[in-house]
Order: structure tokens, then sequence, then C-alpha cells
């Protein structure tokens, strides 16, 4: 309900576009529209520059022609200078697209007597307006005037007079002004031209430096407040606002192999995700960049395609060290398939180093990218900055679904998972190599530190580099605790001898068991025997008693019969009942 | 353009717009060119032009031509002669050239800046 009323109120600020890279998300889709802007910074800082590529743009891309009014340098000057960025000003002015016209004001050259106005610039912007039908205006530099002419009371209420005028014109302004000690401009500009300010820095920063653009005042309209690092190069101007992105990109739940079978295993079976970021940090020499050589060779081996930043070694170097693990990346590179990049980041700065990343990501338009390693642009204090920019370059990556591979240099003597915090919020999936030092030799370790969205082991895999590739072992992990190389290889063969002889004792035990049960079962044998003995003894006699009973008694029938008595014999057996009768 | 009137009418009887063709007739090595830029019939453009006749009258007294050029009129002048300011006096003869901006109502310093007195002490 009341997104629904307050729908129809919002009134939005008609904007006029600046197609700087960038500079159209932060303010939200340009300067304002028929008002003037002012932009502001120290010497050198690209003010110019922006209000060019300002007009060019909009006389080439918008049809709005534009008017270069210019206190500092000659029509020829400024279109030699903005020719090495690739801005035809000739061309335009021919077209009658750009109107650039120089005012040149020396002091020395003038003397004031009386009062005077400004009517003859007045005359000549509107000249140049109506010439060409201009829709955007630029002065550049509005402190020349002040230091040309006398009188500065004068060239103030002058200069409002001409903004105001400039406002009813409708045409949409730059100013550009000289930053000032303590204020943002060295005359106070700011207070007249209060729709929209930018302020444009240039600073060094540990020999390296840094443009920013940061939106003072943008009245009327949202626009973002950060700090944007800018750059100028062969094309113009671009503002890095990546920062706006936001988290709302996709996320996939594709999986991609690490080229390491084990390692696969190891994050639940199926490796990295897609467009995931992979942090692998460890010492040096623990074999970091061998990790993401593997991962290079499985992506090469899928037809997807790798750019490879490297700081620290030359392609050739690389791949010279690779062949000696059983990686050979150079038939990849031929292919076409894989690219390396090679800086020193010293080279330049973090700004740039981003920005070119940016566009080479743009132009190779890679499935995987790796940064090796990412802490050579540490240097001294500036680890935010760092964290800033890899944050841009992930955000920028994850847009892009692109699986990000970092290494990470960690010194030895200090806690690694400390060391690496600063990145740590923006790793998906992090792995740790460490060394193991036993028994007089160092082995190289490797875990999971984490990984976002999987079930992963929590197991420690020695970490090996052969001539077929990295493999994974099984750590030996007993009462000793962990144990790797040799040391795992002696003390699985001393596990081995125990259990052999575990083994015997219970086979002679086994033994000894049965003997007793053969033993057993002779004595039951003897006994039956015994006993059969005896039975068949008693039923002989048995049988005799009954025998000779039954004889006795046919003798006594006999008799009887012979001795003709009718006494009646009874047989044996049935004496009983014939005494019941 | 009733103000524009008076100029011409306050002009023309003496020296004013001597005709582009004649003047390289007429003008002298000893002359005194000077052309005033104005914009339109302004106050301070009377002021400077009646200023700038009466210090010709007192000290060049037939030997000065003045040109007032309207920038209204023909803007592209402006750029071509580099005019910022008005009312600017240009003194194109004798060499070199000297600008003087304002309504030349400050009488020292337009002597001073035509090089017609020396500096004051």
């Amino acid at each position: 309900m009341k997104k629904k009323e307050a729908q129809p109120r919002r009134h939005i600020l008609p904007k006029s576009p600046t197609s700087i890279h960038g500079l159209d998300e932060i303010t939200g889709g340009g300067l304002p529209k028929g008002r003037p802007t002012l932009v502001c910074g120290g010497a050198g800082c690209g003010k110019t520059l922006f209000a060019m590529e300002f007009l060019v743009r909009g006389a080439t891309l918008y049809n709005e022609p534009g008017v270069f009014i210019s206190f500092e340098e000659t029509e020829k000057e400024l279109t030699a200078n903005v020719a090495s960025l690739g801005f035809d000003l000739d061309a335009l002015v021919e077209r009658k697209k750009i109107w650039v016209e120089h005012i040149h004001v020396v002091r020395s050259e003038i003397e004031q007597s009386g009062e005077y106005d400004l009517e003859g610039l007045f005359i000549r912007i509107h000249h140049a307006v109506e010439s060409i039908g201009a829709k955007r205006v630029v002065l550049d530099t509005i402190e020349t005037l002040f230091s040309g002419l006398p009188n500065p009371q004068i060239l103030r209420a002058e200069l409002q007079r001409l903004l105001r005028w400039l406002k009813t014109k409708g045409v949409t302004t730059i100013i550009t002004a000289e930053r000032g000690e303590g204020s943002l401009t060295r005359q106070g500009m700011e207070e007249y031209v209060s729709d929209c300010v930018i302020l444009l820095d240039h600073r060094v920063n540990e020999q390296s430096s840094i443009r920013r653009l940061r939106i003072v005042k943008y009245r009327g309209s949202t626009h973002g407040t950060n700090e944007y690092p800018f750059l100028i190069d062969e094309d113009g101007f671009s503002v890095l606002p990546v920062t706006s992105l936001g988290l709302n990109y996709f996320s996939s739940h594709e999986r991609i192999s690490t080229g390491i079978p084990r390692l696969d295993t190891m994050l639940s079976g199926k490796g990295y995700f897609r467009g995931s970021t992979v942090l692998v940090s460890g010492t040096a020499g623990t074999g970091k960049t061998s990790i993401a050589a593997q991962f290079v060779e499985a992506a090469c081996k899928r037809e997807e395609r790798v750019l490879y930043f490297t700081f620290e070694e030359s392609p050739s170097q690389l791949i010279r060290n690779m062949r000696s693990i059983g990686i050979d990346l150079e038939p990849w590179v031929k292919k076409g398939l894989l690219q390396f990049h090679a800086t020193r980041p010293t080279l330049y700065g973090l700004e740039t180093h981003l920005t070119t990343s940016i566009k080479l990501i743009n132009k190779f338009a890679p499935n995987v990218v790796i940064l090796d390693p990412i802490n050579a642009f540490v240097m001294g204090e500036n680890q935010t900055e760092v964290k800033t920019m890899l944050l841009r370059l992930v955000d920028f990556l994850k847009m892009k679904r692109v699986t990000a591979f970092f290494t990470s240099l960690s010194s030895a003597d200090e806690n690694m998972e400390i060391t690496d915090v600063y990145i740590s919020s923006l790793i998906d999936t992090w792995l740790l190599l460490r060394d193991i030092e036993i028994g007089g030799e160092r082995n190289r370790g490797l875990y999971v530190l984490k990984s976002r969205g999987m079930a992963h082991s929590n197991q420690i895999r020695e970490f090996r580099l052969t001539d077929h590739g990295i493999e994974l072992l099984d750590v030996y992990v007993g009462a000793d605790g962990v144990l790797t190389g040799s040391a795992r290889l002696s003390q699985e063969t001393k596990d081995e001898a125990e259990q052999l002889l575990r083994q015997q004792e219970i086979l002679s035990k086994q033994f000894g068991l049965e003997r007793k049960r053969e033993a057993m079962e002779a004595q039951i044998v003897v006994l039956r025997s015994e006993f059969e003995a005896e039975e068949s003894d008693a039923l002989k006699v048995i049988g005799i008693e009954k025998a000779r009973n039954e004889r006795f008694t046919q003798d006594k029938v006999k008799m009887g019969k012979s001795r003709r008595g009718d006494v009646y014999i009874k047989p044996i057996g049935t004496k009983k009942k014939t005494i019941n009768m | 353009m009733k103000i524009k009137h008076e100029i011409l009418k306050t002009s023309r009887p003496k020296t004013r717009l001597v005709e582009r063709k004649k003047r390289p007739a007429k003008a002298r090595s000893d002359t005194w060119i000077f052309r005033l830029y104005v914009a339109g019939q302004t106050p301070k453009g009377v002021t400077a032009f009646n200023n700038l006749k009466e210090i010709c009258e007192e000290q060049l007294k037939g030997k000065y031509q003045i040109h007032v050029i309207d920038l209204l009129k023909k803007p592209q002048i402006a750029r071509d002669n580099q005019i910022l300011a008005v009312p600017t006096l240009v003194r194109h003869s004798p060499l070199p050239v000297r600008k003087i901006i304002g309504d030349l109502s400050n009488r020292e310093r337009v002597l001073v800046g035509l090089r017609l007195i020396e500096h004051s002490a």
C-alpha cells in the first residue's frame, strides 16, 4: 500500500547521461539536466578530460551538441590533448557537434578603469550555443577568470548571473574549478553551483597514484556517496563503481573439478563451485602455484578459457616450472584457451591493476581467472585498499560467473589463518597449505579451511608434488600425532611389524584351541567305546537271563503235563494277576 | 535603441564611424586608433564612450579614431578579438595593443593605461 502511494509522487530529476563508464551508475543516470555541475579537483586530476568526455559522448551518443569554453588551453592544444584518448575533436567541430572556444585572459594585458561586466563572455557563449544548438556547455577552468580579471566582486556577481542565465537556457553545464585549501574550490564556487558537485582527487600512496571521484552533493537525487576510484586511459575516463553491484549475483550449483581427484573428494566429491572464489594460501614453496596450474589444466581440458595473472613469475618460467611436475600448459596457450598476463604489482596503482584486469577479463571472457599471488599487492599498510580492490574484482567476477582462484603467500611466523583474515570474508573455498616439520624434514600438508555450501573434509592430507602432478596422501595419524613423509613411512613399517606379530599370536592361540578341542573329542570317543562295551555286556547278560527264565517256565509246563496234573502253572510274569483273581 | 541613437549622434559629427576602406588612407602614422567594444546600448557603454571621447578631445585632438563595435550584432568579433568583459577599449595604434576594461570612469587609470601620462609615482 505504502509503495503504491509513494510511486506516483516520486519525481525523477531529469538527467543528462555522461556515458562515462560507471559514473551514470553512481549518479543514477548522469548529471542534472539543464543545470550546472561543478567539477573540482587539484591540478592534473582529470577535470578537463572529464568535462571533455561529457561533451564528446553527448555529441556522439545522444546527439546533444556541446560547447567547450576553455580559459586555459587553446583549441589546438585541446584537440591534441584529447586525441590521445581517441576523441577526434576536429571532426566533431567540423560537423558542428562541438564548439571549442578558447578565451584568452592575461592579467598583464588588461587595465581596468571603472565598472565592467562579462557581457562579452555571455555573448560569446550565447553565440556558440546558438551556432550549433548546444545542449551541453563546459567552462574550464573558471578560476582563470579570477586571476585574469581585476575586481573579484564584479566577477562573482557576474558568474552568478552567468549560471542563472545558463540555467534559463536549459543547457547542462559543467564548470571546472581548482581545489582550494580547506574548501572545495579556491574561489568558493561551490556556493554558486549548488546542484551537483563532483570532487576529483589524485593522491599518491606508497609511490603509486590513485585517482578517486566523489559526489559531494547532488541536489534532488540519490547518489553513491563513496569515493570511487577512476582511471584515465586510452578509452577515456572510467569510474569503478563495482562496489555498488551489491550481493545479488546468481550463484551456480555447477561443480568443477580441481584437477586433483583426491581434492575433489575432499570437497564433497565434486570440486569447486563454478563462479566461486577459491583461495590457496600457504608459506613459501608449499605448492600454491602448482595447485593453480593443476586447476588451469583441468579447466583447459574442459575446453574452458583461463586468464592467468601472474605477479611474480614470467609466463615462460611458470610453464617451465610446471612442466617439472608433469603439467604442460604450453599447448593450452597455443590453443588460445590460456592467456597469461604478467605484471609487476608495483608497475602501477591498485586501481589501474583493477581496471586493466577488468578490461582484460571483459576482452578475453574467461571461465576461470587466476591471480597469483594476491598479496603481492600488499605493500605497507594498504591492506584495506587491497581488500576493497579484491572485493570489487570478486564482485565483478561473480557477476560474470567466472571462477576466481587466488593464491596468497603467508609468512611462516604468523598464524596463517590470521594472515589472510582481511580477505577471508570474500573467499568461498579456502585451502590451506602448510609445512609440517618432523624428523628433520619438511613436508606439505593440505587442508580445507572452509568451503561454503559443501560438506568438505576436515582431514589433513599430505600433499606431494610428483612428476605426474599433485598427489594427496593420507597422513599418519596415531598416538604420536600427525606424521608425514619418511616419518610416516617408518611409522607405517613399524606398525606393519607390530601387526604381523599380533597376527602370529592370534594364530598360535587359535591352534592351541584346536588342539584342545581335538583332545576333548578323542576323550569323548574313548568314553563312548567304553560305554558301548559295557552296554553290550549288560545286554548279553540280560538276554541270557531271559532265555533261562523262559526255559524254566517251559520246563515246568512240560513237567506238569507229564505228571498229568491239572494244576495250572501260571507263567512267571503273570503271578500277581493270578493272586488278585 | 534609444541609447544607441544617442551614441551615434554624439559621435558622428566628429571622428566616429570612419569607413574601414578609407581608414588606411586617412590614418596617419601618429593617428590613435581605438576600438570600443560594447554589448548593445547599455549605460556602461555610453559612459565609456563619453569618457573616452572626452579624454581624446583633450589629449589627442585631431589625431584619433574611435570605432564602436556592438558585439550583439557581430558576436563573432568577440571571439576573434578575445573580448570578454564589456565595455572593452582596445588601442590598436600606436602599438603595442592595449586593453582597458570598464566604463573608463577612472580617468587617471585610462591615461596611464593608454600611456598618455606616465605612472604617477
